[in-house]
């Protein structure tokens, strides 16, 4: 795993081909070209520098998820990836291709954060409407079975909840059968159990090889349902690597047990302790394993009390990946 | 849900040739939506017969610039309803921008040229229906004109509608579903007046000559000097050309800004 640190000043390639190979993610390997390759990213919207310098190569049949808080550039990189939006500077390259070219060629199925569906039309006939679009689309039925759409396929799309819209929406994405699908919070909208039939669904679509590309910041579906989790915080990755990497470094939780005068440099020493910090009376323990940690604080130090242990906080997680001060802009944007 | 269980593998293992996509599918419903919209349609059709039967309805025994009062105004209110469909046609696509259907699409390899002929076409079925039935309610009042005329009459609005359904794709990538409304009331409504839909303006001076530059004054006119049996001057091909390639260029442009989350 490589963690690219955000103040870094030359750019680096992170999770390339060859890594996924090493992996055995990819049986048959293929050169970083013929994937999707990612150089340089920049994207400044007035004064928002919403991405701020992205290198990341992702192999063909890899599923990648792109993992950060609100405001981290998730949407702007996948906008970029999609040629929906021009880089200020950098270039995207999608199996050897423009994404203009890649786009007109049919290669690329997507389904976008924000939308609902344009109305005067059953789920079938707008499923088939794209399927038109596309030069070797799937069957129609095929794709509304996939999506459990079959029984209500004749409904029009302006009677639908938020979930099944979100699945028609899913529906005309994988009807064209893309090389590569781009997922930008595809989720967002969904239960529990419509989570659930989302992701069964995708992974039926990703058996056949295709590379998938999703945005989300629920680390249990990146964690579940990706080969590889990018981290994004602040217009940069931040992470990169396996999702047993990345959910043992965010993961972490915290200790915090009311401790006077401990002494600190012991404290941090102990098992399992990443980091320990002070705060009056309370100390506060970053834990790469925590039930490890709670033992050996409470055998070092029995007088311990008041101890809670807290689950992972993704956006500390991330805040703490990316150092210091956040940028005002950016934490506008995620309060928004 | 045990559907989901299904499997694409099956069809991917198929043997299909990559062929190119035909529009046609895209088209058909395109046209099948603007159909169904039965609100949007009611209200497109309804008002310029309705202005037609209670204006020409008890003048029709007048004249008017030397033409019969009814058909005169037959004129008139096809020229502001056809005008008033393509432009809302094209329109649209501000709704479709509201669900982002600008950004879903521009993901797909359907080309350009597909989707403006596409939404041309819709607004022209939209437009040719409101003609024939401003047809019909010409003829219910007495309005008499030969073949010859009616076909003369039908291709020149035809001609002449092209600039305004180009004009409804640029709003419908600029405006706001909430603008859209007022600005399409407004637009149409100026065109039609400037135009002389509602009745004739007075000829000469600054004004008269000015509105000569407008498509909707020639809109007009294709169908008054149809039936008043004088052609269409050189000045109308080359104003309804003028307009035409100026918004195609502003649809074009508006097109390839219009990719953000309205």
């Amino acid at each position: 795993m490589t963690f690219v640190m955000p103040d870094s000043s030359r750019p680096r390639l992170v999770g390339s081909a060859g890594e996924a190979h090493d992996r055995g993610m990819q049986p048959t390997y293929s050169p970083p070209r013929a994937g999707i390759s990612l150089t340089g990213l920049e994207k400044s919207f007035g004064p928002v520098h919403a991405v701020r310098g992205i290198d990341l190569d992702i192999a063909p049949g890899e599923t990648v998820a792109i993992l950060g808080p609100n405001g981290a550039g998730k949407s702007t990189t996948i906008d970029m990836v999609l040629g929906l939006s021009r880089p200020d500077r950098g270039e995207v390259a999608l199996f050897g291709m423009n994404p203009t070219d890649a786009v007109a060629a049919g290669a690329i199925g997507g389904m976008l954060q924000t939308g609902s569906l344009i109305g005067q039309l059953t789920i079938r006939e707008l499923v088939r409407l794209t399927a038109s679009l596309y030069p070797n689309p799937h069957g129609v039925d095929e794709a509304l079975a996939l999506t459990g759409l079959a029984d209500i396929a004749d409904r029009r799309t302006e009677k639908l909840s938020g979930g099944q819209t979100q699945r028609v929406r899913f529906a005309t994405a994988i009807v064209a059968d893309p090389e590569l699908l781009v997922l930008d919070e595809p989720t967002v909208a969904l239960d529990v159990e419509g989570r659930h039939a989302f992701w069964s669904a995708m992974r039926n679509f990703a058996r056949d090889g295709k590379t998938v590309i999703f945005a989300t910041h629920y680390l249990e579906e990146a964690d579940a349902f990706a080969d590889r989790i990018v981290l994004m915080a602040q217009g940069r990755i931040v992470a990169d690597g396996t999702s047993t990497e990345i959910k043992a470094r965010v993961g972490m939780k915290s200790i915090r047990a009311t401790l006077p005068n401990a002494p600190m440099d012991k404290v941090s020493a102990l098992a399992g302790v990443a980091t320990a910090e002070q705060h009056g009376d309370a100390v506060i323990l970053t834990c790469t394993d925590s039930d490890t940690a709670l033992r050996g604080l409470l055998a070092a130090y029995p007088d311990a009390h008041d101890i809670e242990v807290l689950g992972a906080n993704l956006e500390a997680a991330f805040l703490a990946l990316t150092g210091d001060p956040v940028d005002n802009l950016i934490t506008q944007e995620a309060l928004q | 849900m045990t559907s989901v269980t299904a499997t694409l593998s099956t069809v991917a293992t198929a043997p299909v040739k990559p062929k190119k996509p035909s529009p046609l599918t895209y088209t058909r419903y395109e046209l099948l939506r603007t159909f169904r919209n039965k609100r949007f349609m009611l209200f497109s059709l309804a008002f310029p017969l309705l202005l037609f039967f209670l204006v020409a309805g008890p003048n029709r025994h007048q004249k008017l610039g030397g033409i019969n009062f009814a058909t005169y105004y037959m004129v008139g209110m096809l020229s502001w309803g056809s005008m008033a469909a393509v432009i809302a046609g094209g329109a649209r696509i501000a709704q479709e921008r509201s669900v982002g259907w600008h950004r879903q699409l521009r993901i797909t390899p359907l080309p350009v040229r597909t989707y403006f002929a596409t939404k041309i076409l819709s607004g022209y079925a939209l437009a040719s229906l409101s003609i024939v039935l401003l047809y019909a309610a010409g003829i219910s009042m007495g309005v008499h004109l030969s073949a010859v005329h009616w076909l003369e009459l039908t291709g020149y609005v035809l001609v002449a509608l092209v600039p305004f359904a180009v004009t409804g794709i640029v709003l419908g990538h600029l405006l706001t579903i909430d603008s859209m409304g007022p600005a399409l009331g407004g637009i149409t409504s100026l065109f039609a007046i400037l135009g002389g839909a509602w009745g004739p303006l007075a000829s000469g001076g600054f004004l008269g000559t000015a509105v000569k530059w407008l498509p909707s004054y020639w809109l007009v006119k294709a169908g008054q000097t149809v039936v008043g049996g004088s052609a269409w001057p050189a000045q109308a091909w080359i104003v309804i050309g003028i307009w035409t390639a100026v918004s195609i260029r502003l649809a074009v442009r508006v097109y390839r800004h219009d990719t953000q989350r309205v």
